[in-house]
């Protein structure tokens, strides 16, 4: 039986990085749009402090544009790690959701500290038990735990607050409750593991070392006997799996939200990237049947659309 | 109580029962929100039993057009005659919605639109940003993301697939099509709340998509928009119907009054050739605020600048109306104003005091323009302070004695990131101690309630719910900046508003509030401040009579 919840962990993994990078694809190949960008801009330099672009500068394209990968780097981080928008506009509820992501961000942290752990000790054997495994151990530990503990609470808050504040209950499904109860289950059964039988995480970082290597016996120090740890890994894999089939794969949307579309302020010069795409674009067959765009039946392009005057065609 | 005020009372203790599932049922309006559920405005407008009373809707247009969703009219849909048409209309926006998610149809805003449509995390931080919501007393159907969930549920429903488990249910009905698109004309598109959502949902684009399956499927617009609008523009030229020959005789007049009131001989050249400059006006200032027109005259040659407007078909009028409910119809506008800018041969395209016209052909058609059509747009914002700086033109501060405030018109600021220059050119022509920002402003400002369109639509009694709703956090804003002032007639205060339409909006929310008389507020230009503060010129170009 030990050998399933190998199984299931390599599925979710699989599964999550498929899913993961399909609908990042998904997104990337998606066509060339018109501008849309929202200020304040965060690459723009000095002038991000307040919102205003490279427009405010008298014949903006004779200057040379600035573009700062620092200034991105400055609110990316803070957004991600700290939800920074959540927190200026929408305290109470980032009260949870902060705890919540950031229990996962530690969770995260935890398992790549015993990833790591188990590629390096895979490659160098000496470093097996050494100090810096030790650093390892210790930090998936903290890591582990407390990310535990905050997704617990965070995912709990936010499902108290589904079920009972008027304007959110309103627009709940029953798979947002689920999903929230989903990681409160198996991030609970993980915490009970922890408590009751792997307080050095040692069972759980040898089945990770097992995992690395291919190896699918029992965790040496289980014995196969520990069916917590099975139901543990189970459901976090299945968790794991779940989570970019869902909406909850909303960190790859917000990803494009605000490279692609709001910080997206490209303009459009001369032999510019876009002034390739979009001939091809224009090129493309409109179906909209309203009169005054009198799409035909795929007959006309976007070109011919925009190039026309129906009005003064009317008149004639 | 009067039939009237129980209706009233009725529906505001439903207002926290509306569900997303209501939109489809046949229930009557869902809304209909009363004076007393509103926030008092700052004084001395802050008894609201002495604010205007409501319009109710004429029973002709009740029984003409679709109404049921809350106390106005916007798109005038008219009532189907059968349950076939009304099948028939359903169709035909499912059939437009479809078509908002196929590449060949939609690759302008297909990206945007899928990381809206799919990435909604329902956690209400949007509403909060809405004026419209949060000064309807919290009205739920004005909640920016009511009308995204229950697109969002039409999209899983019928065109993606999903279940209701997941995405949660909703029934696609004439009534629920209808109240939709009535719905999408509730948002000014400012996108305030879009700068506010932690993963990015933009439900100003959304509200802006439902007007397009509106528009370029189902064949229905709002008058003032479409027939009245752009195809006016595009067919005489400008959407208040001046055609060329107009717009030069008007021109000519303003040159001669502008000269009389400032002294210095004023000639707005005409499709001159080979000319730095093209400059784009909204003709709406033509027609009413002609100081603003006049004012860049004056300013542009004293300044020496090589410019020229165009009598060219659509091009003496900056508008471009499309870019609120209309992909195809903001191209052809666009298309226009650069091929007549291409064919003068104008090193740049210069945008006067509109802000619309300044993010459509500036930003939003840039990625479509290439050769010879690409030809670089600026904001007049730019142009106008490269003047001040260069010491051409001589200003007195002092003339401009008075308290003033700034409105950020959206389009030009949180949507073009065109904030500074407008505050440097008031910091050289208005005395440090007599500017005041609004709070907020900058990027964070409030639309001023006529954006999208608004600001030209007043049929039935939508003017009415503009000031009561869209306008009234804008209005708000004023009155608090002004508050350390005695609130007058004899103590004049400027609200300065860089945008055509904005100053269409608050001049006629002033007029409805009365506010000239009662609190000395007057709207107006960033050119007319310039000008009035021009030491070359005679003083008092700022016609404070003319209220």
């Amino acid at each position: 039986m030990f050998i399933i919840p190998y199984i299931v962990a390599y599925v979710g993994i699989l599964v999550f990085a498929v899913a993961v990078i399909g609908r990042f694809i998904m997104f990337a190949k998606l066509p060339m749009h018109l501008r849309w960008e929202l200020y304040p801009v965060a690459h723009e330099g000095k002038k991000a402090s307040y919102g205003g672009s490279y427009l405010e500068e008298f014949e903006w394209w004779k200057k040379p544009r600035e573009k700062s990968a620092v200034g991105e780097l400055k609110v990316m981080i803070p957004e991600i790690m700290f939800l920074v928008a959540l927190k200026e506009h929408n305290r109470k509820m980032w009260t949870h959701s902060f705890p919540f992501h950031f229990g996962l961000y530690l969770i995260i942290a935890s398992t790549m500290s015993m990833l790591l752990a188990s590629i390096l000790s895979a490659i160098w054997p000496a470093l097996a038990g050494g100090r810096f495994d030790t650093v390892l151990q210790y930090a998936a530990a903290v890591c582990g735990v407390s990310g535990m503990g905050l997704g617990i609470f965070g995912a709990f808050g936010l499902l108290v607050k589904r079920l009972t504040a008027r304007d959110l209950k309103a627009f709940t499904t029953p798979a947002d409750l689920f999903n929230l109860v989903f990681f409160i289950v198996a991030f609970g059964v993980a915490f009970l593991h922890f408590v009751t039988v792997d307080r050095d995480f040692l069972l759980v970082s040898s089945f990770v070392d097992n995992l690395v290597s291919f190896n699918l016996a029992a965790p040496p120090a289980d014995g196969g006997g520990n069916a917590l740890l099975d139901i543990t890994v189970v459901l976090l894999s299945l968790l794991l799996a779940y989570i970019p089939l869902t909406h909850m794969s909303h960190f790859v949307g917000k990803y494009f939200a605000y490279h692609a579309v709001r910080w997206n302020d490209v303009p459009n010069l001369p032999g510019s990237e876009s002034e390739g795409k979009v001939g091809d674009l224009l090129s493309q067959n409109l179906t909209w049947a309203a009169p005054h765009i009198r799409g035909g039946e795929g007959k006309k392009t976007w070109g011919e659309a925009a190039m026309e005057n129906p009005a003064t065609t009317e008149e004639k | 109580m009067d039939e009237g005020n129980t209706t009233a009372a009725r529906r505001a203790d439903l207002k926290q029962l509306i569900e997303l599932t209501d939109i489809s049922k046949d229930c009557g309006p869902l809304v209909d929100i009363p004076l007393s559920q509103q926030i008092p405005l700052p004084p001395p407008f802050d008894n609201l039993e002495e604010e205007p009373a409501s319009t109710p809707l004429t029973d002709a247009a009740k029984e003409k057009y679709e109404c049921d969703l809350d106390s106005t009219i916007a798109v005038n849909i008219p009532k189907p005659e059968s349950k076939e048409e009304e099948e028939r209309l359903v169709k035909s926006f499912l059939t437009g919605m479809k078509k908002l998610f196929e590449e060949e149809n939609n690759w302008l805003f297909l990206q945007p639109l899928i990381i809206s449509a799919e990435h909604c995390a329902k956690c209400q931080t949007c509403s909060e940003a809405c004026h419209i919501y949060e000064e309807s007393g919290k009205s739920e159907i004005y909640r920016p993301s009511y009308r995204s969930e229950i697109f969002r549920r039409i999209y899983y429903k019928y065109i993606k697939g999903g279940s209701e488990w997941v995405h949660g249910d909703i029934d696609l009905n004439w009534k629920a099509v209808a109240r939709l698109i009535e719905l999408s004309y509730r948002c000014n598109l400012c996108r305030r709340c879009a700068q506010t959502c932690p993963i990015g949902v933009d439900n100003a684009l959304l509200a802006r998509e439902i007007r397009k399956v509106a528009s370029q499927e189902m064949g229905i617009t709002v008058k003032e928009l479409h027939e009245a609008g752009s195809v006016l523009q595009q067919k005489v030229g400008s959407s208040t119907g001046m055609n060329a020959l107009v717009v030069k005789d008007n021109l000519e007049f303003i040159d001669e009054d502008t000269t009389d009131r400032t002294g210095i001989p004023v000639e707005t050249p005409f499709d001159k050739e080979g000319a730095d400059i093209l400059l784009i006006h909204n003709a709406g200032e033509i027609m009413a605020w002609p100081e603003n027109p006049g004012a860049f005259a004056l300013l542009f040659n004293a300044a020496g600048l090589s410019w020229t407007l165009s009598s060219e078909l659509a091009a003496y009028d900056g508008i471009n109306y499309g870019v609120w409910y209309d992909d195809v119809q903001f191209a052809r506008t666009a298309m226009l104003h650069m091929k007549a800018a291409k064919d003068l041969g104008v090193k740049k395209i210069v945008l006067g005091e509109c802000g619309h016209a300044h993010k459509a052909l500036t930003v939003i058609a840039d990625r479509v323009l290439s050769g010879d059509m690409n030809i670089p747009r600026e904001s007049s914002m730019t142009v106008l302070l490269d003047i001040v700086r260069s010491g051409k033109i001589k200003f007195d501060k002092s003339r401009n004695d008075f308290p003033v405030t700034l409105h950020d018109p959206c389009n030009m600021v949180r949507l073009m990131g065109v904030v500074a220059p407008q505050r440097e050119i008031i910091k050289a022509v208005v005395p440090e101690n007599r500017f005041r920002e609004m709070a907020p402003h900058g990027v964070e400002n409030y639309c001023c309630g006529g954006g999208s369109g608004f600001a030209i639509m007043s049929g039935h009694n939508f003017a009415e719910w503009r000031h009561r709703f869209s306008g009234r956090r804008k209005f708000r804003q004023i009155l608090d900046a002004f508050q350390d002032e005695p609130m007058d007639m004899e103590h004049p205060k400027y609200v300065c508003a860089p945008c055509s339409n904005c100053k269409g909006q608050i001049r006629d929310i002033f007029q409805y509030y009365n506010a000239w008389e009662k609190a000395g507020l007057y709207y107006g230009g960033l050119v007319e401040l310039m000008v009035n503060a021009m030491v070359d010129s005679k003083p008092d170009y700022i016609d404070w009579e003319w209220h």
